[in-house]
Protein backbone atom coordinates (compact mmCIF):
# COMPACT_ATOMS: atom_id res chain seq x y z
CA UNK A 1 0.00 0.00 0.00
CA UNK A 2 1.47 3.32 -0.69
CA UNK A 3 1.35 4.13 2.94
CA UNK A 4 3.72 1.46 3.68
CA UNK A 5 6.37 3.87 2.30
CA UNK A 6 8.70 3.87 4.75
CA UNK A 7 12.18 4.81 3.48
CA UNK A 8 11.82 4.69 -0.42
CA UNK A 9 13.54 7.27 -2.25
CA UNK A 10 11.44 9.01 -5.55
CA UNK A 11 12.74 7.37 -8.30
CA UNK A 12 14.59 9.23 -11.14
CA UNK A 13 13.40 7.88 -14.19
CA UNK A 14 17.00 6.35 -14.94
CA UNK A 15 16.61 4.04 -11.88
CA UNK A 16 13.43 2.58 -12.92
CA UNK A 17 14.49 1.56 -15.58
CA UNK A 18 16.09 -2.04 -14.37
CA UNK A 19 18.84 -3.60 -15.60
CA UNK A 20 19.99 -0.34 -17.90
CA UNK A 21 21.06 2.10 -15.07
CA UNK A 22 25.11 1.68 -14.27
CA UNK A 23 24.21 1.44 -10.42
CA UNK A 24 25.08 -2.23 -8.76
CA UNK A 25 22.80 -2.39 -5.68
CA UNK A 26 25.16 -1.74 -2.96
CA UNK A 27 25.95 1.55 -4.70
CA UNK A 28 22.35 2.81 -5.01
CA UNK A 29 22.07 1.61 -0.52
CA UNK A 30 25.33 3.58 -0.34
CA UNK A 31 23.77 6.87 -2.19
CA UNK A 32 20.49 6.47 -0.01
CA UNK A 33 18.17 5.74 -3.52
CA UNK A 34 15.79 3.04 -3.81
CA UNK A 35 16.02 -0.46 -5.23
CA UNK A 36 14.07 -1.47 -8.49
CA UNK A 37 11.11 -3.54 -7.60
CA UNK A 38 11.76 -6.96 -6.98
CA UNK A 39 9.72 -7.69 -10.34
CA UNK A 40 11.91 -5.41 -12.38
CA UNK A 41 14.76 -7.15 -10.78
CA UNK A 42 13.65 -10.51 -11.32
CA UNK A 43 14.51 -11.37 -7.57
CA UNK A 44 13.33 -14.46 -6.83
CA UNK A 45 10.93 -13.31 -4.10
CA UNK A 46 9.34 -11.48 -6.45
CA UNK A 47 7.34 -14.20 -6.49
CA UNK A 48 4.92 -14.65 -3.77
CA UNK A 49 5.43 -18.85 -3.73
CA UNK A 50 9.10 -18.26 -2.37
CA UNK A 51 8.39 -15.48 -0.06
CA UNK A 52 5.62 -18.39 1.61
CA UNK A 53 8.06 -20.88 1.57
CA UNK A 54 11.19 -18.44 2.59
CA UNK A 55 8.39 -17.14 5.57
CA UNK A 56 8.02 -20.73 6.70
CA UNK A 57 11.31 -21.65 6.52
CA UNK A 58 11.88 -19.95 9.84
CA UNK A 59 12.22 -21.66 12.82
CA UNK A 60 9.25 -20.68 15.62
CA UNK A 61 7.56 -21.67 18.44
CA UNK A 62 4.45 -21.88 16.87
CA UNK A 63 1.93 -21.74 14.25
CA UNK A 64 -0.70 -18.88 13.76
CA UNK A 65 -3.80 -21.53 14.42
CA UNK A 66 -2.07 -22.54 17.47
CA UNK A 67 -1.98 -19.57 18.88
CA UNK A 68 -5.62 -18.75 17.96
CA UNK A 69 -6.65 -21.95 19.32
CA UNK A 70 -4.71 -21.65 22.46
CA UNK A 71 -6.76 -18.08 22.81
CA UNK A 72 -9.84 -19.59 22.07
CA UNK A 73 -10.29 -17.53 18.86
CA UNK A 74 -10.38 -20.57 15.99
CA UNK A 75 -11.07 -20.09 13.79
CA UNK A 76 -11.10 -16.74 13.03
CA UNK A 77 -14.48 -15.35 11.92
CA UNK A 78 -16.05 -12.26 10.00
CA UNK A 79 -17.50 -9.16 11.88
CA UNK A 80 -19.55 -7.18 9.53
CA UNK A 81 -18.48 -6.06 5.91
CA UNK A 82 -17.41 -2.23 7.00
CA UNK A 83 -14.38 -1.51 4.54
CA UNK A 84 -14.22 -2.22 0.73
CA UNK A 85 -10.80 -1.91 -0.09
CA UNK A 86 -9.47 -1.95 -3.50
CA UNK A 87 -6.03 -2.26 -4.50
CA UNK A 88 -6.35 -0.18 -7.64
CA UNK A 89 -2.65 -0.50 -8.95
CA UNK A 90 1.25 -1.41 -8.08
CA UNK A 91 2.21 1.66 -10.26
CA UNK A 92 3.86 4.05 -7.81
CA UNK A 93 5.96 7.17 -8.12
CA UNK A 94 8.10 5.46 -5.05
CA UNK A 95 9.31 2.27 -4.25
CA UNK A 96 10.32 2.17 -0.40
CA UNK A 97 12.56 -0.39 1.07
CA UNK A 98 9.47 -1.90 2.86
CA UNK A 99 6.83 -2.02 -0.10
CA UNK A 100 4.96 -5.22 0.91
CA UNK A 101 3.06 -4.65 -2.68
CA UNK A 102 6.31 -4.23 -4.62
CA UNK A 103 5.39 -1.43 -5.76
CA UNK A 104 7.07 1.06 -8.05
CA UNK A 105 7.28 3.23 -11.58
CA UNK A 106 8.14 0.20 -13.39
CA UNK A 107 4.75 -1.74 -12.51
CA UNK A 108 2.15 -1.67 -14.97
CA UNK A 109 -0.67 -3.63 -12.55
CA UNK A 110 -3.66 -1.38 -12.77
CA UNK A 111 -7.53 -1.86 -12.77
CA UNK A 112 -9.56 -1.14 -15.33
CA UNK A 113 -13.11 0.73 -15.20
CA UNK A 114 -14.71 -2.44 -16.01
CA UNK A 115 -13.70 -4.12 -12.67
CA UNK A 116 -14.42 -0.65 -10.81
CA UNK A 117 -17.79 -1.40 -11.84
CA UNK A 118 -17.92 -4.50 -10.37
CA UNK A 119 -16.49 -2.88 -7.60
CA UNK A 120 -18.97 -0.66 -7.13
CA UNK A 121 -21.83 -3.05 -7.65
CA UNK A 122 -20.72 -4.93 -4.93
CA UNK A 123 -20.59 -1.96 -2.61
CA UNK A 124 -24.38 -0.86 -3.50
CA UNK A 125 -25.14 -4.23 -2.22
CA UNK A 126 -23.46 -3.79 1.03
CA UNK A 127 -23.08 -0.77 3.60
CA UNK A 128 -19.65 -0.53 3.57
CA UNK A 129 -17.10 2.45 3.08
CA UNK A 130 -14.48 2.97 0.57
CA UNK A 131 -10.01 2.06 1.21
CA UNK A 132 -8.25 2.92 -1.85
CA UNK A 133 -4.80 1.79 -1.82
CA UNK A 134 -1.93 0.94 -4.05
CA UNK A 135 0.62 1.58 -5.46
CA UNK A 136 -0.37 5.23 -5.24
CA UNK A 137 -4.13 4.97 -6.21
CA UNK A 138 -4.12 8.29 -7.85
CA UNK A 139 -2.28 6.70 -10.59
CA UNK A 140 -5.13 5.33 -11.67
CA UNK A 141 -5.74 6.83 -14.99
CA UNK A 142 -9.86 6.54 -13.61
CA UNK A 143 -9.35 7.11 -10.12
CA UNK A 144 -11.11 10.04 -9.77
CA UNK A 145 -13.86 8.43 -11.59
CA UNK A 146 -14.04 5.81 -9.07
CA UNK A 147 -14.10 8.59 -6.18
CA UNK A 148 -17.02 10.18 -7.37
CA UNK A 149 -18.84 7.25 -8.25
CA UNK A 150 -18.18 5.89 -4.23
CA UNK A 151 -19.37 9.39 -3.00
CA UNK A 152 -22.46 9.17 -5.27
CA UNK A 153 -23.39 6.26 -3.47
CA UNK A 154 -23.25 7.57 -0.44
CA UNK A 155 -19.94 6.27 0.76
CA UNK A 156 -16.94 7.93 2.57
CA UNK A 157 -13.96 7.19 0.75
CA UNK A 158 -10.38 7.13 2.04
CA UNK A 159 -7.11 7.76 0.05
CA UNK A 160 -3.82 6.08 0.99
CA UNK A 161 -1.83 8.07 -0.36
CA UNK A 162 2.26 8.57 -0.40
CA UNK A 163 2.09 12.04 -0.19
CA UNK A 164 4.88 13.27 -2.67
CA UNK A 165 2.64 12.12 -5.59
CA UNK A 166 0.66 15.30 -4.62
CA UNK A 167 3.47 17.35 -4.92
CA UNK A 168 3.80 16.29 -9.05
CA UNK A 169 1.89 18.91 -11.73
CA UNK A 170 -0.19 16.14 -12.91
CA UNK A 171 -1.50 15.84 -9.62
CA UNK A 172 -1.36 19.11 -7.88
CA UNK A 173 -5.20 19.88 -8.07
CA UNK A 174 -6.15 16.62 -6.29
CA UNK A 175 -6.18 17.87 -3.03
CA UNK A 176 -9.15 20.45 -4.18
CA UNK A 177 -10.66 17.30 -4.93
CA UNK A 178 -10.67 15.31 -2.50
CA UNK A 179 -11.37 18.26 0.17
CA UNK A 180 -14.80 18.45 -2.60
CA UNK A 181 -15.17 15.12 -2.23
CA UNK A 182 -14.52 14.64 1.84
CA UNK A 183 -11.92 12.02 0.62
CA UNK A 184 -10.33 11.02 3.89
CA UNK A 185 -6.66 10.83 3.30
CA UNK A 186 -4.11 8.57 5.32
CA UNK A 187 -0.80 9.53 4.20
CA UNK A 188 2.56 7.92 5.15
CA UNK A 189 5.35 10.17 7.07
CA UNK A 190 7.88 8.22 8.52
CA UNK A 191 9.35 10.92 11.11
CA UNK A 192 8.54 14.51 12.12
CA UNK A 193 12.25 15.68 11.93
CA UNK A 194 13.59 16.37 8.15
CA UNK A 195 16.90 14.29 9.29
CA UNK A 196 15.40 11.55 10.09
CA UNK A 197 12.64 11.45 7.03
CA UNK A 198 15.08 12.40 4.89
CA UNK A 199 17.46 9.67 6.05
CA UNK A 200 14.82 7.47 5.30
CA UNK A 201 13.32 8.19 2.25
CA UNK A 202 15.64 10.44 0.35
CA UNK A 203 16.52 14.27 -0.07
CA UNK A 204 14.24 16.45 -0.23
CA UNK A 205 10.97 14.45 0.92
CA UNK A 206 10.65 15.85 4.03
CA UNK A 207 10.23 18.95 2.45
CA UNK A 208 7.57 17.76 -0.21
CA UNK A 209 5.37 15.90 2.20
CA UNK A 210 5.27 19.04 4.96
CA UNK A 211 4.38 21.32 1.92
CA UNK A 212 1.43 18.56 0.53
CA UNK A 213 0.67 18.68 4.43
CA UNK A 214 0.83 22.61 4.66
CA UNK A 215 -1.78 22.51 1.49
CA UNK A 216 -3.87 20.01 3.05
CA UNK A 217 -4.06 21.97 6.33
CA UNK A 218 -4.96 25.30 4.37
CA UNK A 219 -8.48 23.36 2.92
CA UNK A 220 -9.32 22.21 6.16
CA UNK A 221 -7.63 18.88 6.31
CA UNK A 222 -6.27 18.18 10.07
CA UNK A 223 -8.64 20.51 12.10
CA UNK A 224 -11.16 18.80 13.61
CA UNK A 225 -13.68 20.34 12.47
CA UNK A 226 -14.27 20.83 8.96
CA UNK A 227 -15.16 16.98 8.46
CA UNK A 228 -11.91 16.31 6.34
CA UNK A 229 -9.80 13.97 8.04
CA UNK A 230 -6.26 13.58 8.24
CA UNK A 231 -4.28 10.60 9.42
CA UNK A 232 -0.77 9.81 9.47
CA UNK A 233 0.82 6.56 8.97
CA UNK A 234 4.37 5.61 10.39
CA UNK A 235 5.52 2.26 9.98
CA UNK A 236 9.06 1.36 12.05
CA UNK A 237 12.18 2.01 9.83
CA UNK A 238 13.48 -1.16 10.71
CA UNK A 239 12.96 -4.40 12.37
CA UNK A 240 11.18 -3.94 15.33
CA UNK A 241 7.57 -3.18 16.77
CA UNK A 242 6.02 0.13 16.47
CA UNK A 243 6.06 2.53 19.83
CA UNK A 244 2.65 2.67 21.64
CA UNK A 245 0.17 5.21 19.51
CA UNK A 246 -1.34 6.88 21.76
CA UNK A 247 2.16 7.98 23.10
CA UNK A 248 3.39 8.89 19.66
CA UNK A 249 0.87 10.32 18.29
CA UNK A 250 0.54 13.26 21.45
CA UNK A 251 4.75 13.52 20.26
CA UNK A 252 3.91 14.13 17.06
CA UNK A 253 0.98 16.50 17.49
CA UNK A 254 3.04 18.65 19.17
CA UNK A 255 6.55 18.90 17.47
CA UNK A 256 4.87 18.82 13.96
CA UNK A 257 2.81 21.88 15.18
CA UNK A 258 5.41 23.56 17.07
CA UNK A 259 8.16 22.74 14.02
CA UNK A 260 6.45 22.76 11.26
CA UNK A 261 2.87 24.63 12.10
CA UNK A 262 1.18 20.76 10.64
CA UNK A 263 -2.00 19.64 12.02
CA UNK A 264 -3.54 16.16 11.73
CA UNK A 265 -6.56 14.22 13.48
CA UNK A 266 -4.53 10.82 13.67
CA UNK A 267 -1.62 9.08 13.64
CA UNK A 268 -1.42 5.48 13.29
CA UNK A 269 1.40 2.66 14.02
CA UNK A 270 1.72 -0.30 11.76
CA UNK A 271 3.63 -3.01 12.11
CA UNK A 272 5.60 -4.22 9.46
CA UNK A 273 4.61 -7.00 7.20
CA UNK A 274 7.64 -9.92 6.50
CA UNK A 275 6.23 -9.56 2.56
CA UNK A 276 8.12 -8.19 -0.64
CA UNK A 277 10.59 -6.04 -0.30
CA UNK A 278 10.66 -5.51 3.45
CA UNK A 279 10.91 -9.50 3.82
CA UNK A 280 13.25 -9.32 1.14
CA UNK A 281 15.31 -6.72 3.39
CA UNK A 282 14.90 -8.61 6.51
CA UNK A 283 16.73 -11.84 4.89
CA UNK A 284 19.69 -9.27 3.50
CA UNK A 285 20.06 -7.73 6.74
CA UNK A 286 19.96 -10.98 9.05
CA UNK A 287 16.61 -10.09 10.84
CA UNK A 288 14.63 -12.38 9.54
CA UNK A 289 14.23 -15.09 12.23
CA UNK A 290 14.73 -12.58 14.74
CA UNK A 291 11.69 -10.56 13.63
CA UNK A 292 9.31 -13.45 12.69
CA UNK A 293 10.26 -14.88 16.59
CA UNK A 294 9.65 -11.03 17.81
CA UNK A 295 6.21 -11.12 16.18
CA UNK A 296 5.24 -14.69 17.31
CA UNK A 297 6.57 -13.57 21.21
CA UNK A 298 4.46 -10.52 21.43
CA UNK A 299 1.44 -12.00 19.97
CA UNK A 300 -1.92 -10.36 21.89
CA UNK A 301 -4.75 -12.62 22.02
CA UNK A 302 -6.32 -9.01 22.68
CA UNK A 303 -5.32 -7.19 19.38
CA UNK A 304 -7.07 -10.40 17.34
CA UNK A 305 -10.90 -8.45 17.61
CA UNK A 306 -9.62 -5.23 15.77
CA UNK A 307 -7.99 -7.19 12.67
CA UNK A 308 -8.77 -5.77 9.72
CA UNK A 309 -9.87 -9.45 7.24
CA UNK A 310 -12.48 -9.47 10.40
CA UNK A 311 -14.59 -6.49 8.58
CA UNK A 312 -12.68 -5.74 5.33
CA UNK A 313 -13.18 -6.79 1.63
CA UNK A 314 -9.95 -6.64 -0.39
CA UNK A 315 -10.22 -6.80 -4.07
CA UNK A 316 -6.81 -6.64 -6.10
CA UNK A 317 -6.49 -4.60 -9.25
CA UNK A 318 -7.90 -7.29 -11.68
CA UNK A 319 -10.67 -8.23 -9.12
CA UNK A 320 -9.63 -11.02 -7.56
CA UNK A 321 -11.02 -11.25 -3.82
CA UNK A 322 -9.08 -11.55 -0.30
CA UNK A 323 -8.98 -11.04 3.24
CA UNK A 324 -6.69 -8.31 3.30
CA UNK A 325 -4.30 -6.65 1.13
CA UNK A 326 -1.51 -9.03 2.86
CA UNK A 327 -2.84 -12.39 1.71
CA UNK A 328 -2.99 -10.08 -1.74
CA UNK A 329 0.56 -10.30 -2.56
CA UNK A 330 1.05 -13.24 -0.88
CA UNK A 331 -1.78 -14.92 -3.24
CA UNK A 332 -3.35 -16.45 -0.68
CA UNK A 333 -7.10 -16.58 -1.88
CA UNK A 334 -10.59 -15.72 0.30
CA UNK A 335 -12.72 -19.03 0.70
CA UNK A 336 -15.73 -18.90 -1.32
CA UNK A 337 -15.79 -16.76 -4.97
CA UNK A 338 -12.57 -15.76 -5.94
CA UNK A 339 -13.70 -12.65 -7.88
CA UNK A 340 -15.24 -9.61 -7.42
CA UNK A 341 -18.02 -10.64 -10.38
CA UNK A 342 -19.32 -13.73 -7.78
CA UNK A 343 -19.22 -11.94 -4.43
CA UNK A 344 -21.88 -12.68 -2.54
CA UNK A 345 -22.24 -11.03 1.37
CA UNK A 346 -23.62 -14.21 3.43
CA UNK A 347 -20.30 -16.57 1.67
CA UNK A 348 -18.51 -13.96 3.22
CA UNK A 349 -19.83 -14.19 6.57
CA UNK A 350 -19.78 -17.31 6.87
CA UNK A 351 -16.56 -18.04 5.82
CA UNK A 352 -13.14 -19.21 7.67
CA UNK A 353 -10.60 -16.70 7.49
CA UNK A 354 -7.17 -17.61 5.55
CA UNK A 355 -4.19 -17.20 7.48
CA UNK A 356 -0.41 -17.80 7.64
CA UNK A 357 2.37 -16.70 9.87
CA UNK A 358 2.52 -13.29 8.56
CA UNK A 359 -0.71 -12.84 10.54
CA UNK A 360 1.42 -12.61 13.48
CA UNK A 361 2.24 -9.21 12.28
CA UNK A 362 -0.79 -7.62 12.77
CA UNK A 363 -1.65 -9.84 16.54
CA UNK A 364 2.43 -8.42 17.62
CA UNK A 365 1.87 -6.27 20.75
CA UNK A 366 -0.80 -3.17 20.42
CA UNK A 367 -1.91 -5.18 17.02
CA UNK A 368 -1.65 -3.42 13.86
CA UNK A 369 -4.53 -2.71 10.97
CA UNK A 370 -5.35 -0.37 8.09
CA UNK A 371 -6.51 1.33 11.26
CA UNK A 372 -3.57 1.29 13.14
CA UNK A 373 -3.30 -0.27 16.78
CA UNK A 374 -5.68 -2.69 17.01
CA UNK A 375 -5.78 -3.37 20.95
CA UNK B 1 31.19 -24.93 25.14
CA UNK B 2 32.96 -22.12 22.48
CA UNK B 3 35.78 -19.90 24.17
CA UNK B 4 33.79 -17.21 24.74
CA UNK B 5 32.71 -15.47 27.59
CA UNK B 6 29.82 -14.11 25.84
CA UNK B 7 27.12 -16.00 24.10
CA UNK B 8 24.23 -13.46 22.41
CA UNK B 9 21.90 -16.57 22.88
CA UNK B 10 22.37 -16.07 26.95
CA UNK B 11 20.02 -13.43 26.51
CA UNK B 12 16.96 -15.57 25.70
CA UNK B 13 18.16 -17.84 28.74
CA UNK B 14 18.19 -14.39 31.04
CA UNK B 15 14.66 -16.45 32.84
CA UNK B 16 17.27 -19.29 33.97
CA UNK B 17 18.97 -17.14 36.70
CA UNK B 18 15.85 -18.13 38.46
CA UNK B 19 17.09 -22.00 38.28
CA UNK B 20 18.88 -22.41 41.72
CA UNK B 21 17.10 -19.02 43.61
CA UNK B 22 13.39 -19.58 41.97
CA UNK B 23 12.06 -17.40 45.17
CA UNK B 24 14.57 -14.74 44.66
CA UNK B 25 14.12 -14.39 41.05
CA UNK B 26 10.54 -14.51 41.20
CA UNK B 27 11.27 -11.13 42.95
CA UNK B 28 13.66 -9.80 40.86
CA UNK B 29 11.60 -10.34 37.65
CA UNK B 30 8.32 -8.66 39.81
CA UNK B 31 10.42 -5.97 41.33
CA UNK B 32 12.23 -5.25 37.34
CA UNK B 33 8.75 -5.45 35.55
CA UNK B 34 6.98 -2.51 38.08
CA UNK B 35 11.00 -0.04 37.24
CA UNK B 36 10.32 -0.63 34.13
CA UNK B 37 6.17 0.43 34.00
CA UNK B 38 4.98 3.56 32.60
CA UNK B 39 5.50 5.81 35.99
CA UNK B 40 6.06 9.36 36.62
CA UNK B 41 9.14 8.97 33.60
CA UNK B 42 7.61 7.48 30.59
CA UNK B 43 8.59 3.99 29.53
CA UNK B 44 10.52 5.62 26.44
CA UNK B 45 12.73 8.12 29.33
CA UNK B 46 13.15 4.80 30.90
CA UNK B 47 14.27 2.79 28.31
CA UNK B 48 16.80 5.66 27.20
CA UNK B 49 18.10 5.53 30.90
CA UNK B 50 18.64 1.49 30.70
CA UNK B 51 20.24 2.09 27.59
CA UNK B 52 23.09 4.79 29.37
CA UNK B 53 23.71 2.43 31.95
CA UNK B 54 23.67 -0.68 30.08
CA UNK B 55 26.98 1.08 28.48
CA UNK B 56 28.31 2.80 32.03
CA UNK B 57 28.24 -0.79 33.39
CA UNK B 58 29.13 -2.32 29.53
CA UNK B 59 26.74 -5.25 29.55
CA UNK B 60 26.48 -6.28 26.20
CA UNK B 61 23.11 -8.18 27.04
CA UNK B 62 21.71 -4.98 28.08
CA UNK B 63 23.15 -2.98 25.05
CA UNK B 64 20.97 -5.64 22.83
CA UNK B 65 17.98 -5.15 24.48
CA UNK B 66 17.54 -1.62 25.38
CA UNK B 67 18.73 -0.65 22.00
CA UNK B 68 15.53 -2.63 20.44
CA UNK B 69 13.48 -1.92 23.35
CA UNK B 70 14.37 2.23 23.03
CA UNK B 71 13.19 1.92 19.31
CA UNK B 72 10.29 0.11 20.34
CA UNK B 73 9.22 2.70 22.91
CA UNK B 74 9.94 5.56 19.85
CA UNK B 75 13.29 6.61 20.49
CA UNK B 76 15.58 7.22 17.77
CA UNK B 77 19.38 6.69 17.48
CA UNK B 78 20.28 10.54 18.12
CA UNK B 79 18.22 10.05 20.81
CA UNK B 80 20.28 6.87 21.60
CA UNK B 81 23.23 8.06 20.91
CA UNK B 82 22.65 11.15 23.06
CA UNK B 83 21.94 8.69 26.05
CA UNK B 84 25.24 7.16 25.36
CA UNK B 85 27.13 10.19 25.70
CA UNK B 86 25.72 10.99 28.56
CA UNK B 87 27.04 7.46 29.94
CA UNK B 88 30.37 8.21 28.81
CA UNK B 89 30.58 12.13 30.33
CA UNK B 90 29.21 10.21 33.89
CA UNK B 91 32.19 7.59 33.12
CA UNK B 92 34.75 10.65 31.82
CA UNK B 93 33.71 13.36 35.09
CA UNK B 94 33.73 10.79 37.65
CA UNK B 95 37.49 9.55 36.61
CA UNK B 96 38.58 13.13 36.59
CA UNK B 97 36.40 14.32 39.82
CA UNK B 98 38.32 11.69 41.57
CA UNK B 99 41.67 13.48 40.43
CA UNK B 100 40.68 16.18 43.60
CA UNK B 101 41.10 12.71 45.74
CA UNK B 102 44.95 11.89 44.29
CA UNK B 103 45.68 15.97 44.93
CA UNK B 104 44.42 15.58 48.39
CA UNK B 105 46.30 12.65 48.76
CA UNK B 106 49.79 13.62 46.86
CA UNK B 107 49.28 17.02 49.21
CA UNK B 108 49.34 14.98 52.23
CA UNK B 109 52.18 13.07 51.25
CA UNK B 110 53.78 15.90 49.97
CA UNK B 111 56.33 18.84 51.81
Amino acid sequence: MAYDALDGTTLDAGLADAGKGSSSAPQARRQGRSLPTLAARRAPLASAEAQLTLMRSVPLAREFPDALKDAGLWPLKARELDILQLNVGRVCNQTCHHCHVDAGPDRRESMTRETMEACLRVLARTEACVDITGGAPELNPNFRWLVEQCRALGRHVMDRCNLTILDTPAHADLPEFFAEHAVEIVCSLPHYRATSTDKQRGEGVFEKSIRVLRRLNALGYGDGNSGLRLVLVANPAGAFLPPPQACMEAEWRRELLRREDVRFDALYTITNMPISRYLEWLERSGNLEGYMQRLVEAFNPAAVAGVMCRNTLSVGWDGALFDCDFNQMLELPIEGPVHVDGFDLETWRRRDIVVDRHCFGCTAGAGSSCGGATA
Amino acid sequence: MSDHYYHSHDLERFGEIGDHAPELAKKFFAWYGAVFAEGALTAREKSLIALAVAHAVQCPYCIDAYSKGALEKGADVEQMTEAVHVAAAIRGGASLVHGLQMRNRADGLSM
